[in-house]
């Protein structure tokens, strides 16, 4: 355990060149993360803004509160503020930054000014993705996907939404690269692989795939740009082009970047579990083994989004085949934190909240992912509402919860004061009751035939609408209540101390905040990070 | 961080394998021309693929530093032909 | 964890930088991978109008300009050698034949590409309306690829311009040419993937 450290110079990373313009251009690893922070809380702001005016308007069938155009333009910036600026950026960019390079115990990343290019990046990105709404022929109506041939030949603002993703995927590539090069070289002294955090762990395994994927969306996108301004048919079969080739380039990275989004969630998870259980880990290697698994795995299953465009019929079941693949290290890492958690004392708090819930509500986004991976099921369930709640499963109610875990469980380390317990834990329940009364009864709405991205639906379908519509209320104000519990609790909560949960990995021995050098002198490590004893 | 050492390759070796690298382009320059079927992008790409690997082992040093560089490097070109691989079968068998 | 105390200087990781650059560089290869697959998938698609296609380039531009590459890539190298043994003059010899060797480069793709808009072998030209669809894919592909390699080549002859003023600047030295060796990866990248558009563009025919 270190001992608790006075010295003069020593100063929180907040008091040391304060002031607006010192912040956007400080290279210090957590201010960048803040600033990520801050700016990825806006964009999901309004993202949910957004997903709560489409289950408004699909209350009841027919018009409600806007007309049909609009509400695909809603769906479409929903989607993407979603995936680009809050999803695929979300724990890596924000507690990535801020903790990967304490946990490992190092002053900062391995290229400082990379990482505020990369923010820059993202903020010019996501001005871009916002600019759609005002400027141009009206919002994108295309989906997130940008399928061709459709995205080609509409007249809304299509160029500029996919310009934004290209932008934002450069921002990602360059956080990736950065994470690997730090997690290689300035692990502290006594750190070896087998020793690190598993949220580093996790964190490496997403790098890569941010850096090997993302190049492909980034070509793929300037094609439709390219196509866009010149006309030049890559992709409209009328000029010998082919528009299944779109959806394969999509697909190779948007595939594997659903593991960009969930695989830090899960390190996330394997940090809170043992500390709150008081229990070494579980299986700490095959966890760690199976992020890059997932990772591998991930990048040759893409085509079980294509199972109804037209592929041929062996492909189908090859990727078919592969995508059960990727249940085997999913489920290594469910069994392996269920057993963590037997006959630990469990305190149960609030990040431990999320992080249940995270198990729960994973557990049925991946359990119904299966029925879409089988061939025959995914057929007849295929565009329907059941796929909309299943990755919402997984994505909201996966990596989402697991951000809001993520955020109450280092609050004390980045804002050094206590998080009201109380109030997060109504908080809590607020938004994990409400979560499922939104999501869940589309599943059966799917499974009855409404499909999905449609403004309109058929009456029978109403009842589910009305009870998805009353959960996403109950899931907002929670929400709210999350935010103004985090806001009072950053202000007035009781202050805390360097390691308020008695944890034993590396950033939790130092300052709550931290000081601007991390550490007063690099910790040398000579346990694993879970090695509780009590 | 500790220097590594770093290995200084002769000027000599540069302009063998510069001179090495001329021959190849002369082969596959020259096979084109040769009616070879089927084959002819086999060998194109087989005589690439023999270019590559020189440049990235001795112009780009891979032979000579730390074999992690050569095992990434490794890994990404094994997930790209997997990529085509799989692309392949769909538009071979449809 | 237990945590004791081990001093920690500043340091300047060489190796941590390289490293950086390979992975910059795994995204350039993806980048053209994705280029590579289009040109892959229409090219078994349509075999007789890819062949076609390729036998409308100029044989001679495209080896002139491999052999350019190859022997910038090969001064390149050599100038990371003598920087090493702190031959200054050499490697910034070196370096002003890369730089030309990019000029020479870019002066053929000039002429090539010219005279291709001059017969109106370009999308939107007249010529290029009569080929048949497929045809016209193998060219788009042709001036994309093409064309990105050849922003790639504009952008490494900078980078090395940059490492010529680090030399004599002094900067660059002996012992701390960790910018010069990345300019030279980057210049060989731009050199490998050349390598593979040659043969797929001239000379499968």
């Amino acid at each position: 355990m270190s001992e608790s450290i006075t010295s003069v110079q020593h100063q929180s990373f907040y008091n040391v060149r304060p002031g607006f313009i010192n912040w956007i251009t400080s290279t210090d690893h957590k201010r960048i993360g803040l600033l990520y922070f801050y700016s990825i809380s806006i964009f999901f702001f309004v993202g949910v803004v957004l997903g709560v005016l489409m289950r408004l308007e699909l209350l009841n069938p027919g018009k409600d509160i806007m007309e049909a155009q609009t509400y695909n333009g809603i769906f479409t910036l929903h989607g993407v503020i979603m995936i680009f600026l809050f999803i695929i950026p979300g724990v890596p960019a924000v507690f990535g930054n801020f903790v990967m390079p304490l946990i490992i115990g190092a002053k900062d990343v391995s290229f400082p000014r990379i990482n505020l290019l990369s923010w820059y990046l993202y903020v010019i990105g996501a001005l871009f993705a916002l600019s759609t709404l005002v400027f141009g022929d009206g919002i994108p109506d295309t989906g997130w996907t940008f399928y061709a041939p459709y995205s080609v030949k509409t007249g809304t603002n299509v160029t500029l939404a996919v310009l934004a993703a290209f932008i934002l995927g450069f921002s990602s590539i360059l956080t990736g690269l950065n994470f690997i090069v730090t997690i290689h070289r300035l692990r502290a002294p006594g750190m070896t692989w087998f020793k690190m955090p598993l949220f580093a762990w996790s964190l490496y395994a997403t790098a890569w795939i941010q850096l090997l994927a993302t190049p492909v969306i980034g070509i793929t996108l300037l094609m439709i740009v390219a196509e866009r301004t010149l006309g030049i048919g890559l992709f409209d079969p009328a000029l010998g082009g082919d528009p299944i080739l779109y959806q394969h380039l999509f697909w190779i990275y948007s595939h594997p970047a659903v593991y960009i989004m969930v695989l830090p969630a899960m390190g996330v998870v394997s940090e809170i579990i043992p500390v709150f259980s008081r229990r070494r880990i579980y299986g700490y290697k095959a966890i760690a083994f199976s992020s890059l698994a997932i990772a591998f795995v991930g990048y040759f299953v893409w085509g079980h989004h294509m199972f109804t465009s037209g592929m041929s019929g062996p492909a189908r079941i090859i990727f078919s085949i592969l995508t059960f693949l990727v249940a085997i290290p999913s489920g290594v890492k469910i069994f392996n934190w269920v057993a963590t958690l037997y006959k630990g004392s469990i305190t149960i708090n609030p990040p431990m909240l999320y992080i249940l819930a995270f198990i729960f509500q994973f557990m049925i986004g991946g359990l119904t992912g299966l029925v879409l991976g089988a061939l025959a099921t995914d057929v007849h369930v295929h565009d329907t509402y059941f796929v909309v709640a299943h990755f919402h499963y997984v994505m909201f109610g996966g990596t989402g919860f697991a951000f809001f875990g993520a955020l109450h469980y280092w609050f004390p380390k980045i804002w050094g004061r206590m998080v009201n317990q109380k109030k997060a834990t109504i908080a809590f329940y607020f938004m994990f009751v409400g979560f499922n009364t939104l999501y869940f009864p589309l599943f059966i709405a799917g499974m009855a035939g409404m499909p999905r991205r449609y403004y309109d639906y058929l009456p029978q379908f109403h009842n589910y609408n009305i009870i998805s519509t009353v959960g996403s209320w109950i899931l907002f104000v929670g929400f709210l209540f999350m935010i103004y519990n985090l806001l009072q609790s950053a202000r007035n909560g009781e202050k805390a101390s360097g390691n308020p949960y008695r944890a034993l990995s590396l950033e939790w021995q130092t300052d709550s905040p931290p000081t601007v050098e991390n550490f007063d002198k690099i910790p040398v490590v000579t346990e694993g990070p879970y090695e509780y004893k009590d | 961080m500790e220097h590594e050492k770093h290995h200084i390759v002769s000027y000599t070796s540069h302009l063998w394998i510069w001179v090495i690298l001329l021959v190849f382009t002369v082969i596959t320059v020259g096979v084109a021309e040769i009616d070879l079927q089927k084959l002819t992008v086999v060998v194109a790409l087989a005589v690439a693929t023999v270019k590559a690997v020189i440049v990235g082992a001795y112009f780009m040093h891979l032979k000579f530093d730390n074999k992690m560089l050569t095992i990434m490097a490794s890994l990404v070109l094994l997930i790209f032909t997997v990529f085509l691989t799989i692309t392949l079968i769909d538009y071979a068998l449809r | 964890m237990s945590a004791t105390t081990a001093i920690h200087d500043e340091h300047r990781d060489d190796f941590g930088a390289k490293m950086g650059m390979w992975l910059f560089l795994f995204t350039e290869l993806l980048l053209f991978g994705g280029l590579f697959l289009v040109y892959t998938i229409y090219r078994f698609l349509n075999p007789e109008d890819f062949a076609h296609g390729g036998h409308e380039l100029n044989l001679f531009v495209g080896t002139v300009n491999t052999v350019v590459l190859l022997t910038s890539s090969m001064t390149v190298a050599v100038s990371i050698s003598a920087i090493q043994k702190g031959n200054k003059k050499l490697a910034l010899s070196m370096l002003w034949v890369t730089i030309a060797a990019a000029l020479v480069f870019m002066v053929n793709k000039y002429f090539e590409w010219g005279h291709k808009f001059e017969i109106g072998l370009y999308p939107g030209g007249d010529l290029f309306a009569t080929l048949p669809p497929a045809e016209r894919l193998f060219f788009l592909l042709y001036y994309f690829m093409t064309g990105l390699h050849g922003l790639h080549v504009i952008i490494g002859a900078i980078l090395i311009l940059f490492v010529i003023r680090e030399i004599n600047k002094g900067i660059i030295q002996h012992d701390n040419f960790a910018f010069h060796e990345n300019a030279g990866l980057y210049w060989h990248l731009v050199d490998l993937i050349w390598i593979y558009l040659f043969p797929l563009m001239y000379l499968i025919h």
